[in-house]
C-alpha cells in the first residue's frame, strides 16, 4: 500500500515537471523560430515549426494524462480543481507560442528591419513572464512558501512587455512610408506577442489565489 | 432463545457501526481523502480484530449492560439503545452509543425500581461539555503547530497528499481497532455468561474461546452497520459542520484520539502515577462528541465563518435527545414485554438489614443511630429501602451506598457446574479453583460471596492502592456474581 502511494506520487511529480519543461521548451523554440523568420531562413524555420508542434502535442498528452490521474486516483481533493485549471492555463500559454509561430508561417508579415530588435525583445519579455509563471508553478507544487519569490516577476515582465508594445506600435504607426494595412498587420503581431505576457499575468493572479487557498 | 436475545445486541452493534465509524473515518471520508467504501472495509476489518483480540481481554467483559439483572431486560435495554441510535443515525447525527445505553439502563432502573445511577448520568452530561471543549482546544493547538511547521518545511504537494492520506488511514485503522475493543462488551458482553459457544481451535494455530466467538459475531454486526448506513453520519462529521481540508481532517482525528488518550485512559493515568508524574485528570469524554469539537476547533481558528451553526445546533440537540429518548423507549418497551408478553425483565432485588449486614455496617464505622427501626424488615426495592433510610438515619452518600450494598439480598447458591462455566479468559486457574471451593454454599448477600472468595484465594482480594487491578477485580467479581446467579436459578 505504502509503496503504491509512493510510486503514484513520484509518477505525478515527474509528469508535472515534464509538462512544465514542455512549456519552457516551447518558449525557447518560439524565440528561436522568430529569430530564424526574421533572418529569412524559411527552411530552418519549418523545422522549428515542426519542433514546437511536437512539443505542443507532448504537452497536451501530459496534461491529459495528469488530469486523468488526478481524477482517477482522487489525488489532492481540495486543490484538484485549481491544479486542473492551472495546467490548462499553462497549456494555453504553450498553445499561444505555437499559434504565433504558425501565424508567422501563414501570414508572412513583412517586418521592417528597424523593428527586428524590438520584436525580438518583446517576445523575450513575454517568454520571461511565462518562465516566471513556470517557476511559480514548480514552487506551487514543490515548496508553496517560495511561490511569492517568483510570482512578482511575472508582473514585472508583463509591464516591460506593455511598455515595449506601446513604444513599438507608436513607431510603426509613426512611419509615413508604410500603408495602413501594413501597419495594422504589424500591430496585429505586436498584440499577439504582448498577449502572451498578459495571459501569463492572468495565470499568476489565479495562482496567487490557489496559494492562499492552500495556505493553512 | 439465546439467538433471539442476541439479536437485540447485534442490532445495537449494527447501530453503533453505522454511527460511531464516523468518529474515526468521518473526516477522512468528508474531505474526500479516503473513499467511503475503502473506509468501511478498513473500519470493518479492524473493528473485528479489535473486538476479538483486545475486546475479550478487557476486564469490562460485561459492558454497561451488566447492570441489568435479567436477560430479557438486557434484550430490551439493548433494543431501546439500538433503536435510539438508529433513529439519530437515519437523521445523520453523530451521537454516543454508550450514552444511549446509559439512558436505556436508566429506563430499566425506573421500571425495576432500582436506584438510578446518578454518577453515570452526570458523566453523560459532563461529557457534552468536556468532550467538545477539550477536543476543540487540542485541534486548534495542533492545527496551529502544524501550520507553523509547514511554513518551515519544503514538501511537495503530492508527497503531502500521500502522507496525509496515509496518516488518515492509520488514524482510522487505530481508531477502528479501539472502537471494536472498547465497545464490543457493550454490544454482546451481557450475553457471554449465557453463550453456548465452546472453544474452537484453528488448525492448532490459535484458539477462539466462547467470548471471542460471540465478540466476533458482534463485531461483524458493527462492520455491517458501518457498510450499510455509515456514510450519512460520516459526511455530517466530515463536511456537514464545516468543510475540511485534508490536513484539517487529519488534525481533527488526531485531536480526538489525543483527548481520549489523555483524559479517559486509566492505563495512562496508572503509568504516570506509577512513575511519580502528575496525571491528567480523568474526565468523562465521548469520542462522538470529541470529534465534533475537533472540527469546530479548526473552524473557529479560521474565524468561524465556515461553521454551519444550524447543523451544530441540531447535533447538540441530538446529544441531549439520545439518553432521554433511550429512557422513554426502554421504559415503554419493558412495560410491554413484561405485561403483554409476560417476560421477566428484571429480578426484583430486596433489601433487608440482616444481622450480618448490621455487623458489616458497624465495622465500616457508619453511625448506627436509627438502624434498629429498619432492621429485619424486608423492602421490595432499592427505592423503598432508600426512602426508609432517609426517614430513620442521617447518612452521607458514601455511607448510604455502603448500607445499600450491605443490605442487598441476593440469595446466591453456588452449584457444582458454576466453575466449569467460566469462559472469561482473564479469570485465572487459581480464581476458578476458589469458585470451585465454594460449591454447595449459599449466601444471602453478594458481599458475603466476595468475602468468601477472598478467603479462598489472595487473587480475589482487593489490593489497597492498586486502582487498576482493583477495577479489573471488580469486573471479574461482577462476572462471577452474574454467573452464579444465572446457574443457581
Amino acid at each position: 500500500m505504502g509503496e503504491g502511494i509512493l510510486k503514484r506520487k513520484i509518477g505525478i511529480e515527474k509528469e508535472i515537471d515534464e509538462f512544465l519543461d514542455r512549456v519552457s521548451e516551447a518558449g525557447l523554440l518560439c524565440k528561436q523560430g522568430m529569430d530564424t523568420y526574421l533572418k529569412g531562413d524559411m527552411e530552418v524555420y519549418a523545422t522549428y515549426l515542426k519542433n514546437i508542434r511536437d512539443t505542443e502535442h507532448k504537452g497536451d498528452d501530459l496534461r491529459r494524462s495528469l488530469e486523468k490521474d488526478l481524477y482517477e486516483k482522487t489525488l489532492i481533493p481540495e486543490s484538484r480543481g485549481d491544479v486542473m485549471e492551472l495546467l490548462e492555463d499553462m497549456d494555453a500559454l504553450l498553445d499561444r507560442y505555437t499559434g504565433l509561430i504558425w501565424q508567422f508561417e501563414i501570414e508572412h508579415p513583412d517586418i521592417c528591419l528597424e523593428f527586428h530588435e524590438d520584436f525580438k525583445e518583446l517576445l523575450s519579455h513575454s517568454v520571461e513572464s511565462v518562465e516566471a509563471d513556470v517557476r511559480s508553478c514548480r514552487a506551487f507544487f514543490k515548496d508553496i512558501n517560495s511561490v511569492a519569490d517568483h510570482i512578482h516577476k511575472v508582473s514585472f515582465w508583463e509591464k516591460e512587455s506593455d511598455k515595449l508594445s506601446t513604444r513599438l506600435q507608436r513607431a510603426i504607426f509613426g512611419r509615413k512610408d508604410l500603408h495602413l494595412s501594413h501597419k495594422m498587420h504589424l500591430r496585429f503581431f505586436v498584440k499577439q506577442i504582448d498577449r502572451i505576457a498578459d495571459e501569463a499575468e492572468d495565470v499568476a493572479d489565479r495562482l496567487n489565489i490557489y496559494v492562499i487557498k492552500r495556505m493553512l | 432463545m439465546f439467538a433471539f436475545f442476541l439479536s437485540s445486541g447485534l442490532f445495537l452493534g449494527w447501530s453503533l457501526g453505522a454511527n460511531d465509524a464516523a468518529n474515526v473515518f468521518g473526516t477522512a471520508v468528508g474531505s474526500r481523502m479516503i473513499s467511503f467504501r475503502k473506509a468501511a472495509i478498513y473500519c470493518g476489518i479492524f473493528v473485528i480484530l479489535g473486538a476479538v483480540i483486545s475486546g475479550a481481554g478487557a476486564a469490562k467483559t460485561l459492558g454497561e449492560l451488566g447492570a441489568v439483572n435479567a436477560v430479557a431486560g438486557a434484550f430490551v435495554v439493548a433494543l431501546a439503545a439500538g433503536a435510539t441510535v438508529y433513529w439519530l443515525t437515519m437523521l445523520g447525527y453523530p451521537v454516543s452509543t454508550t450514552q444511549a445505553i446509559v439512558g436505556a439502563i436508566i429506563g430499566w432502573d425506573l421500571f425495576a425500581g432500582a436506584l438510578i445511577d446518578v454518577a453515570a448520568l452526570e458523566k453523560v452530561i459532563l461529557s457534552w461539555f468536556f468532550s467538545p471543549i477539550l477536543a476543540a482546544l487540542f485541534s486548534a493547538l495542533l492545527y496551529k503547530l502544524i501550520a507553523y511547521g509547514m511554513k518551515h518545511v519544503r514538501i511537495n504537494m503530492f508527497s503531502l497528499d500521500a502522507l496525509t492520506r496515509a496518516g488518515l488511514l492509520f488514524a482510522g485503522i487505530a481508531g477502528a481497532y479501539a472502537l471494536g475493543a472498547n465497545n464490543i462488551a457493550n454490544v454482546v458482553g451481557i450475553f457471554v455468561p449465557i453463550s453456548p459457544f465452546s472453544n474452537i481451535s484453528f488448525l492448532g494455530l490459535f484458539t477462539l474461546n466462547g467470548a471471542q466467538q460471540l465478540f466476533f459475531i458482534g463485531a461483524i454486526a458493527i462492520a455491517v452497520g458501518t457498510f450499510t448506513y455509515g456514510k450519512k453520519v460520516m459526511l455530517t462529521v466530515g463536511e456537514g459542520i464545516s468543510e475540511l481540508s485534508p490536513i484539517a481532517a487529519l488534525v481533527a482525528v488526531q485531536a480526538n484520539a489525543l483527548v481520549l488518550f489523555l483524559f479517559a485512559s486509566q492505563d495512562l493515568e496508572g503509568f504516570l502515577l506509577n512513575h511519580g508524574l502528575p496525571a491528567f485528570p480523568l474526565v468523562p469524554v465521548s469520542s462522538s462528541q470529541a470529534i465534533v469539537g475537533s472540527v469546530i476547533g479548526i473552524g473557529l481558528l479560521k474565524g468561524g465563518r465556515g461553521i454551519r451553526w444550524r447543523v451544530l445546533g441540531e447535533i447538540v440537540g441530538a446529544w441531549v435527545v439520545t439518553p432521554i429518548a433511550a429512557i422513554f423507549l426502554s421504559f415503554i418497551a419493558l412495560f410491554f414485554l413484561q405485561n403483554v408478553f409476560q417476560q421477566k425483565t428484571y429480578i426484583p432485588v430486596e433489601y433487608r438489614i440482616t444481622a450480618e449486614a448490621k455487623q458489616r455496617i458497624h465495622e465500616a464505622g457508619i453511625p448506627m443511630a436509627g438502624i434498629e427501626e429498619i432492621s429485619g424488615k424486608t423492602y421490595p426495592s432499592a427505592y423503598q429501602f432508600q426512602n426508609a433510610l432517609d426517614q430513620h438515619m442521617v447518612l452521607n452518600n458514601t455511607e448510604k451506598n455502603l448500607v445499600l450494598s450491605a443490605a442487598e439480598i441476593d440469595r446466591l447458591v453456588v452449584v457444582n457446574q458454576a466453575a466449569n462455566r467460566i469462559n472469561d479468559p482473564t479469570i485465572t486457574e487459581e480464581q476458578k479453583q476458589a469458585v470451585q471451593q465454594l460449591r454447595g454454599k449459599s449466601f444471602t448477600h453478594r458481599w458475603e460471596m466476595e468475602s468468601a472468595l477472598a478467603q479462598q484465594s489472595r487473587e480475589w482480594k482487593m489490593q489497597p492502592g492498586n486502582k487498576k487491578q482493583n477495577e479489573e477485580l471488580k469486573w471479574k467479581l461482577d462476572y462471577i456474581h452474574r454467573l452464579i446467579r444465572s446457574t443457581g436459578q
